[in-house]
Order: structure tokens, then C-alpha cells, then sequence
């Protein structure tokens, strides 16, 4: 009779395919994974107590490290309690920019989702077309405002940045020339074989079980809900462009796949009207005062980053310092379900699993 | 009563005045939300019990959002309750934060439910003892709640009875103290 051993394998924290430093010590039976236990906490750098002791302003470069490849969107979700706190109304020309550059930071975060998902399961040349195309839309963010990757371009009230002459035209030259990749993309990856091999069917688990695990996003949607906070929960200018929310109901990885990839192109669509109506001028300033000292309360404000649900949920004593930030990180909370789908698993799928979740570890660990 | 026979009894002209003056000082319009706090109340006060809520309030800064404080003893059959009730289904729990007021802890749960068309959320706060922090766990009702619950008793050292792995899960395991006390201090002599 064939006995096999138990073997306790670890994996990580430095290890390419967990995208940062993500521990996970899984055991095996032959091939298969029997227990999967993850270890978190390597980038935990203490945001929410170093941010007790610094401004709202002072806060928000520390949220561009947090989701280091969405860091536009971070910008916002703070920016826009601080906002929801002192009911400010923000000026045409800067909301419009904040959406132009939240969409562009969606279609690049998804970019390197698909590029380094793509690598994590073996398809080597995907990676390089993507990060092609992310560098216009980095060296685009850089024409506004000076850095590639930590932004630090919202402030509570408006932008830092107006637009230089002719961005807006680069933005809308992007869309037609995004919308060609995809179709590339398309042919180069989405029917091949050996990648449906690797994802369909990979992964799986129904609405419900999303639902309990309070995933939010991509992993939401692609088990049939339609949940997306722009259309169910509109903040900043949303509900004035059309714009679908891609579901797929299968809720494996090729259902993620799809459904990430569809938004690429909603979000090209979202752009693209916006880009027409922008405002030819405008404040991009709100009128605040010079120290920020948001009324006693709390608020709790959600948007969607391109992981799912980012929230922050201030504590405001009437001090210019948050008595308590608490950021709801989608990466973190996403993680939570890996332990359960990996069970029952081969050794290969982990890769294809994790990746499939789209975490940052740097919103992992907070 | 007495007030209405003060008025009758005075100059017409004059009471019309005052009953103005009353009208500027009383208008306080009633949140659109509050008939959602009432009804959630009085779920919550028939079904687990009369004195489970502790109180009950629309945060105005945050778009209206129906609060409630339940008594940390009912916790657990109240989330059990909101969770399983036909007109709530509060199946998505979206966020939860620990607070510590220095006179006491907090927990707030930020609900939602998915499976109804009328997406309202709500909040829930629980008050914990500041010597002896203890709140019933509800992982066993919301999957989610396991590492948010785990972060809490990590950084704020919030104690949730009945969770099924309450460990340390950002710092080490050996650190000591919980660095998101307002109490807090470093004891890394190189920090």
C-alpha cells in the first residue's frame, strides 16, 4: 500500500509569487493541500497609530503606501471623509480630475494584476505588454504631479496639481489605443488553452460564501453579485456616466479573470465621457481653512478601489489630529477566505489561487 | 396644556408672536433614516430584550447613518438576529474598528445587506470595560469578522470571547502591550 507523509511546507515571506511579503506554511498530503495557515504582519508599519499624531494632510502620503499600486484611489477615500466630515463642496474641475486619474490608477492597477498573474502561472511575455502600457499611464501621473508611484495629489478639498496643457488630450489619445491592447490582450491570452487549464474551475465558491466572507470587488462579482460602489453607493461624480458593472457567476479564477478584464474596458468607457465633459476652467480647490479641524464626530466613507471595498472610518475630536483612523483594506479582508479554497487543492493551485484574490501586502499589513 | 391657555389667553396678535418665535427655535426636521432606526429598534428591543439597547441615534455627519449601542451581553443574539431577520438579512458585514475612549473600549460593526434592493447600512457599537475588555465574538455569524476581531485584540487588546483562533496577527507574537492604546508605550528602548 502507498503511504504518503505529511509535509509542512513553508512558503515565504520573500517568495515572488506571493507579491510581497506574504507567509503562508501549508500542509501536504502528496501533492495536495491539507491545511493552509497564513502569517501576515511583515509590512505592518502602524498607520493608523502613527496617523494620531499627524494632520489629515500629513496622513495622506501614508496612504499611498498602503495599496502602493492603487495609490490614487487611497488619496481619495481619505480626502473624502475628511470632506463627508466638514460637508465641503468640492469644485467641478478638481472632482473631474480626481475621477480621471482614480479610473486611469484602475485600468493600471488591473494592468499589473493581469501582467503578474499572468507571469505567477507561467506565461512569461503578457507581463511585459502590460507594463508597457502602465508606463504611459505612470508617466502620465507623473506629468501632474511629480512621482510614479506615491502620488500624494489629493488634498481634503480639491487637487494639488491643475492639469498641464494638453494631458487631457493624452488622456483621451489613451483610450483608443488602450481599447486596441485589450483586443491584443484578448488573442494573446484569454482563449488559450493552457491558461484556461490553469483557471477555470480553479478556486470556486459561491455568493454566499463571499458574501459571509465580506468579500468585496472582483471577487464579489464574479460570483454573481452585482455590487459595485460607484453605481450602489455613489460618491464623488459617478452617477453621471454610464457606465456596466461586469458579473460573471462561474465565482473561480477564469470568472475573476474576466471580470477584471471587463473593467479595464468600463473604466476606458467612464474616462472617455469624462475626458468630454471636463471643465474647461475652474478652482481646483475647494475654500478650507488653512488648519483642518473637521467637527466632532465620526464618519465612515467606502469607495472602490480596484482590490474592492476601501473605507475609512475617522474619529474627529475637533483637532486638526484624527483621535482614530481606521482603514477597511480589501486586500486584507480578501485574504481572509485563502485558507478555506486552498484546502483540497494541488500545490500549483496556490499560485493560481492567490494571485487570482489580487492582494497589495502593503494594504495587507497596514 | 398650561402652555396653549397661557396663549388663548393673551393678545392674538401677540401669541401669534410667540407661537413664530417657539416655530424658529423647534425646527429640527426628522432625519429621512429615522423611521429605519425606529423600526430597528423596536426589532432589536422585541426580540432579544427591553434593555439590549443601550442607545439609539442618526449620525448626521455620516449621511444619516442609523447607530445603535447594544449591551455587550446581547451581542452575539442580536447579530445572530440581524443577520437571520426576513426584512434586515444584515448578511455583509463591511467593517469593523476598534476605538479605545480612554474611559472605555468600542467596537463598531458597519453592516449592510446584500440580499434585499434597499442597500442601507447601519452601525453598531459596542462599549467594553477599560480594565477587563471582553466582547462576544461573532465570527461564528460573519466569517469576516475573524481577522477584523484578531486585528482589534492584537492592536487594541479587546478580548472576543468564543472566536476560534484569537491570536496576535500583525505584530509578534511576543510583543507586548497592544500599540493602539492611547496608554501606549514603547517599551523597544531603540525605537
Amino acid at each position: 500500500m502507498i503511504r504518503t507523509e505529511e509535509l509542512l511546507l513553508n512558503v515565504g515571506p520573500q517568495h515572488p509569487s506571493t507579491h510581497g511579503v506574504f507567509r503562508i506554511i501549508v500542509k501536504l498530503d502528496g501533492e495536495v493541500i491539507t491545511e493552509a495557515t497564513p502569517v501576515i504582519g511583515y509590512l505592518h508599519r502602524g498607520t493608523e497609530k502613527l496617523a494620531e499624531n499627524l494632520t489629515y494632510t500629513q496622513v495622506i502620503p501614508y496612504t499611498d503606501r498602503m495599496d502602493y499600486v492603487s495609490a490614487m484611489t487611497n488619496n481619495y477615500v481619505l480626502c473624502h471623509a475628511v470632506e463627508t466630515l466638514m460637508d465641503l463642496e468640492i469644485p467641478e474641475r478638481a472632482e473631474f480630475l480626481r475621477l480621471i486619474v482614480m479610473e486611469l490608477q484602475r485600468i493600471a492597477s488591473h494592468l499589473v494584476w493581469w501582467g503578474t498573474y499572468l507571469l505567477d502561472i507561467g506565461a512569461m511575455s503578457p507581463f511585459l505588454y502590460a507594463f508597457r502600457e502602465r508606463e504611459m499611464i505612470i508617466n502620465m501621473f507623473n506629468e501632474l504631479c511629480g512621482a510614479r508611484l506615491t502620488y500624494f495629489y489629493m488634498r481634503v478639498g480639491g487637487v494639488k496639481w491643475d492639469a498641464p496643457e494638453g494631458w487631457i488630450d493624452k488622456v483621451r489619445d489613451f483610450i483608443p489605443y488602450m481599447r486596441d491592447k485589450l483586443d491584443e490582450y484578448e488573442q494573446l491570452v484569454s482563449g488559450n488553452e493552457i491558461f484556461l487549464a490553469r483557471v477555470k474551475g480553479v478556486g470556486k465558491y459561491d455568493a454566499q460564501t463571499a458574501i459571509d466572507y465580506g468579500l468585496s470587488g472582483a471577487n464579489l462579482r464574479s460570483t454573481g453579485v452585482k455590487f459595485d460602489l460607484r453605481k450602489n453607493q455613489p460618491y464623488s461624480i459617478y452617477d453621471r456616466f454610464e457606465f456596466d458593472v461586469p458579473v460573471q457567476t462561474e465565482g473561480d479564477c477564469y470568472a475573476r479573470y474576466l471580470v477584471r478584464f471587463e473593467e479595464i474596458k468600463q473604466s476606458l468607457r467612464i474616462l472617455e465621457q469624462a475626458v468630454e465633459q471636463f471643465p474647461e476652467d475652474g478652482k481646483i480647490m475647494a475654500k478650507v481653512p488653512r488648519v483642518i479641524r473637521p467637527p466632532e464626530g465620526e464618519v465612515y466613507t467606502r469607495i472602490e478601489s480596484p482590490r474592492g471595498e476601501i473605507g475609512c472610518h475617522i474619529v474627529s475630536k475637533k483637532k486638526p489630529q484624527p483621535y482614530r483612523l481606521k482603514f477597511r483594506r480589501p486586500s486584507f479582508v480578501n485574504l481572509q477566505i485563502l485558507p478555506k479554497l486552498l484546502v483540497g487543492e494541488t500545490m500549483t493551485n496556490l499560485v493560481t489561487i492567490l494571485g487570482g484574490i489580487d492582494i497589495v501586502l502593503g494594504e495587507v499589513d497596514g | 396644556m398650561s402652555d396653549q391657555k397661557h396663549v388663548t389667553e393673551m393678545d392674538p396678535k401677540e401669541a401669534k408672536k410667540e407661537i413664530e418665535e417657539n416655530e424658529v427655535v423647534e425646527i429640527v426636521e426628522p432625519s429621512p433614516n429615522q423611521a429605519k432606526l425606529d423600526r430597528l429598534v423596536d426589532l432589536v428591543k422585541s426580540n432579544i430584550a427591553e434593555d439590549a439597547v443601550e442607545e439609539a441615534y442618526i449620525n448626521e455627519l455620516d449621511r444619516d447613518l442609523p447607530s445603535i449601542v447594544i449591551r455587550s451581553p446581547y451581542w452575539l443574539k442580536t447579530a445572530m438576529m440581524l443577520k437571520e431577520s426576513e426584512t434586515l438579512k444584515l448578511n455583509y458585514l463591511r467593517n469593523v474598528s476598534g476605538i479605545d475612549y480612554e474611559t472605555y473600549f468600542e467596537v463598531v460593526y458597519y453592516l449592510l445587506s446584500m440580499s434585499t434592493d434597499n442597500q442601507q447600512d447601519i452601525c453598531i457599537k459596542i462599549k467594553a470595560d477599560r480594565e477587563d475588555p471582553s466582547i462576544p465574538s461573532v465570527t461564528s455569524v460573519w466569517n469576516t469578522a475573524n481577522w477584523n476581531e484578531r486585528e482589534i485584540y492584537d492592536l487594541l487588546g479587546i478580548q472576543f470571547p468564543g472566536h476560534p483562533n484569537l491570536k496576535r496577527i500583525m505584530m509578534p507574537e511576543d510583543w507586548e502591550g497592544h500599540p493602539l492604546r492611547k496608554d501606549y508605550e514603547p517599551i523597544d528602548p531603540e525605537v
